[in-house]
């Protein structure tokens, strides 16, 4: 079954070829050949993740490796669904190769077969992995779409109309675009940390046991919250919120990696090599 | 290909005031292309006259001769002596004529280079051409080619890509801050050629409210009638900042009308929503502090000459790319002129006809495999003799040396009977 994830990654590292292509030449064809490989490379990499799921009854997130494919799944699906509802194509030279990377590792760090561990299958930890997943990978878009809103806004205001402005979408498409990703991430950052909190009453019997990953989601929510607070009520908007992205998605980081390389807790284990 | 002859002068080779005598005005064109092609050296004649060019194309066996009557026929219309204007003209003949009617098509040539209106100025001419029937064979064929490769040209290069006038340059930059301008309110402060392109330009793209404020009231409202918005006081301006989006500013002042501070506390009571200004005074109206403010964008007029400048650049390297595919295309058009000759035409029918009886011979002697070799000689004889009848009276017509028919005529027809070019 090795094989279908390694299809999906060459599908998926085609795909940022063909997104960087269109960065730089600027022909639609590219664009349509980045967009189709993604979403090839995507239904593969879903089989790939429902195979490892049917064989051990749950989600197969037992190592950092396979945390990280379903990141760079969760990167990949998101992206292509953001494409087909915001026309975003530019950013695929962003979400492409991340997705590949993402997988590339989780490659390179599966070494042992999926096993099953009883204390996983449970249909509270699925959705609370799911939405979590997929709100990383919509703050993962929020901050690619940060960067490319500073560098834009740099070119307008220094007046240096080079290789990135022609490219570049408008400052206040990707201003509300930025937006919509934080929306989207906060909204299913919130349903898995709830989701998150049920699991944990059912297997620990309490909602909250102050283990450092939680206390991380928890300080991660709290900034997003503060973005989009500032956002709606202090009208914090183009480089502040672009700014604020890119923090979060630092911030964000730390919680999937550093936490566990740094500090032990019960997460330890599904984030360790 | 030597009968093929361009003549002509444009604004590099003369001045202004030059062309103005030259150009041929609009209701006379037909009148002017008339008397040129009724000239007994003429076959074919073509007249194209803009305000930045006067061309004759024209296609004659004597072409000496016809280059001769056309200065007279240009002196003669423009009621000037040869000798004012002479040093002016271009002169090209052959692959050169082919190519610049093909560069100037492309807008290569032109005074704004990629500027589009060129490619309409040549069809209406040549429509006037075909109308009047000066137009034949050859000028046929090259207008059409010349028409395909300028829309090669315009779709193949970015020729045409990114403006190059302030007011355009504005509404460029103004679609990369605001997604569409659509519904964009508009503030023009004071008055101004170029500002009152921009507005209108901004109107083409939909935007919303209009507000002009001015020093002089009466002003303001005359100018505000034009373009179906609403006059304000100049002491209005910082109150009216928190609706619009978009400051087009071209007044006298001698000072900046917006600075840095007022801008900043509108800001926050816009919570941030981004303000474009368009400075097209000097000295400048708005303070250039105000650009670094975050969500407010100031460009002056010398920062939109600078886009200008950077886009004609990005033109200057597509037309390197136009050139190549004008290269190739004026090679297929010799290619297709060589053809026309007589001889070549005669071959290409005859190993036609004869490609079309081999293998029908084939597939009718695969079906008589019982007939001796002798009968099988004998129909491959019959059939180069058919071959032979037939070709006679084309090979005849085509070679004769008369001189009141138009052979190239002939030869194209032949060719496209027969499909002689595929």
């Amino acid at each position: 079954m090795d094989s279908l994830l390694l299809a999906a990654i060459v599908l998926y590292i085609l795909s940022a070829a063909g997104y960087l292509a269109f960065f730089l030449r600027q022909q639609e064809r590219f664009n349509q050949a980045g967009f189709y490989l993604l979403v090839a490379g995507f239904v593969l990499h879903t089989i790939y993740i429902l195979y490892g799921f049917s064989m051990i009854g749950h989600l197969p997130v037992h190592n950092l490796g396979e945390t990280l494919s379903i990141a760079g799944w969760a990167i990949a699906g998101l992206f292509a669904l953001f494409q087909v509802k915001y026309n975003l194509k530019i950013l695929g030279v962003y979400a492409a190769p991340l997705s590949a990377a993402a997988t590339v590792a989780a490659a390179l760090l599966s070494t042992e077969p999926v096993q099953a561990d009883k204390i996983l299958q449970s249909y509270w930890l699925f959705f609370h992995i799911i939405t979590v997943f997929l709100g990383d990978a919509a703050f993962t878009l929020a901050c690619g779409l940060g960067i490319i809103y500073l560098v834009q806004e740099r070119a307008i205001k220094n007046k240096t109309h080079g290789f990135f402005f022609k490219r570049l979408p408008s400052l206040e498409f990707i201003d509300s675009t930025v937006y919509a990703c934080v929306v989207i991430g906060f909204t299913l950052l919130t349903i898995g940390l709830f989701t998150g909190f049920i699991y944990a009453k059912t297997v620990w019997g309490k909602f909250w046991s102050w283990d450092p990953k939680e206390v991380w989601s928890g300080i991660t929510w709290l900034l997003y919250a503060a973005l989009l607070h500032g956002r709606v009520s202090l009208g914090w908007r183009g480089r502040k919120a672009a700014i604020m992205a890119i923090i979060g998605f630092i911030v964000l980081m730390f919680t999937f990696f550093g936490v566990n390389f740094l500090l032990t807790g019960h997460h330890g284990p599904f984030t360790k090599i | 290909m030597q009968d093929i002859v361009l003549i002509g002068l444009n604004h590099n080779t003369a001045p202004v005031e030059l062309r103005e005598c030259m150009a041929i005005p609009e209701g006379d064109t037909r009148a002017a292309l008339a008397r040129l092609a009724d000239l007994p050296v003429m076959d074919e004649a073509i007249l194209l006259s803009t305000c930045n060019r006067v061309e004759v194309l024209l296609v004659s066996k004597t072409p000496d001769e016809a280059i001769q009557e056309t200065k007279r026929f240009l002196s003669r219309f423009s009621d000037l002596p040869l000798e004012r204007f002479e040093t002016s003209l271009y002169i090209h003949q052959g692959d050169e004529a082919v190519r610049h009617v093909f560069r100037v098509a492309s807008s290569l040539d032109s005074m704004v280079l990629g500027e589009p209106q060129i490619l309409g100025q040549i069809k209406s001419a040549y429509q006037a051409a075909t109308q009047s029937k000066t137009s034949g064979v050859l000028l046929n064929r090259l207008l059409h080619r010349t028409f395909f490769v300028a829309k090669r040209v315009r779709s193949e290069t970015g020729i045409g890509d990114n403006a190059v006038s302030i007011s355009y340059a504005a509404i460029e930059l103004g679609r990369k801050i605001f997604d569409s301008l659509q519904d964009r309110k508009v503030l023009l402060v004071g008055a101004g050629e170029m500002a009152e392109l921009a507005v209108e330009h901004l109107i083409r793209h939909k935007a919303g409210d209009i507000y002009v404020a001015n020093r002089t009231f009466e002003r303001g409202v005359n100018l505000a009638k034009k373009f179906n918005g609403r006059p304000i006081r100049f002491e209005e301006i910082l109150d009216t900042l928190g609706q619009v989006d978009i400051i087009i500013s071209s007044t006298g002042s001698a000072d900046f009308i917006l600075r840095r501070k007022q801008v900043k506390a509108v800001m926050k009571k816009r919570r941030n929503s981004p303000l474009f200004f368009i400075d097209i005074a000097v000295p400048r109206d708005i303070d250039p502090e105000i650009n670094r403010l975050n969500n407010s964008y100031v460009y002056d007029i010398d920062d939109l000459k600078g886009v200008i400048e950077e886009n004609l650049e990005d033109r200057r390297k597509e037309a390197a790319k136009a050139e190549r595919i004008i290269d190739e295309a004026v090679i297929r058009f010799r290619e297709w002129y060589e053809n026309l000759d007589v001889i070549p035409t005669i071959v290409a029918l005859r190993s036609k006809m004869e490609t079309i009886a081999d293998s029908e011979l084939e597939k009718t002697l695969q079906a008589l495999r019982h007939l001796p070799e002798n009968d099988r000689d004998a129909m491959a004889r019959m059939v180069q003799a058919m071959i032979n009848k037939i070709m006679h009276n084309p090979t005849r017509l085509l070679k004769s040396d008369s001189t009141h028919i138009n052979k190239s005529v002939y030869l194209d027809f032949t060719r496209r009977l027969f499909k002689l070019d595929e």
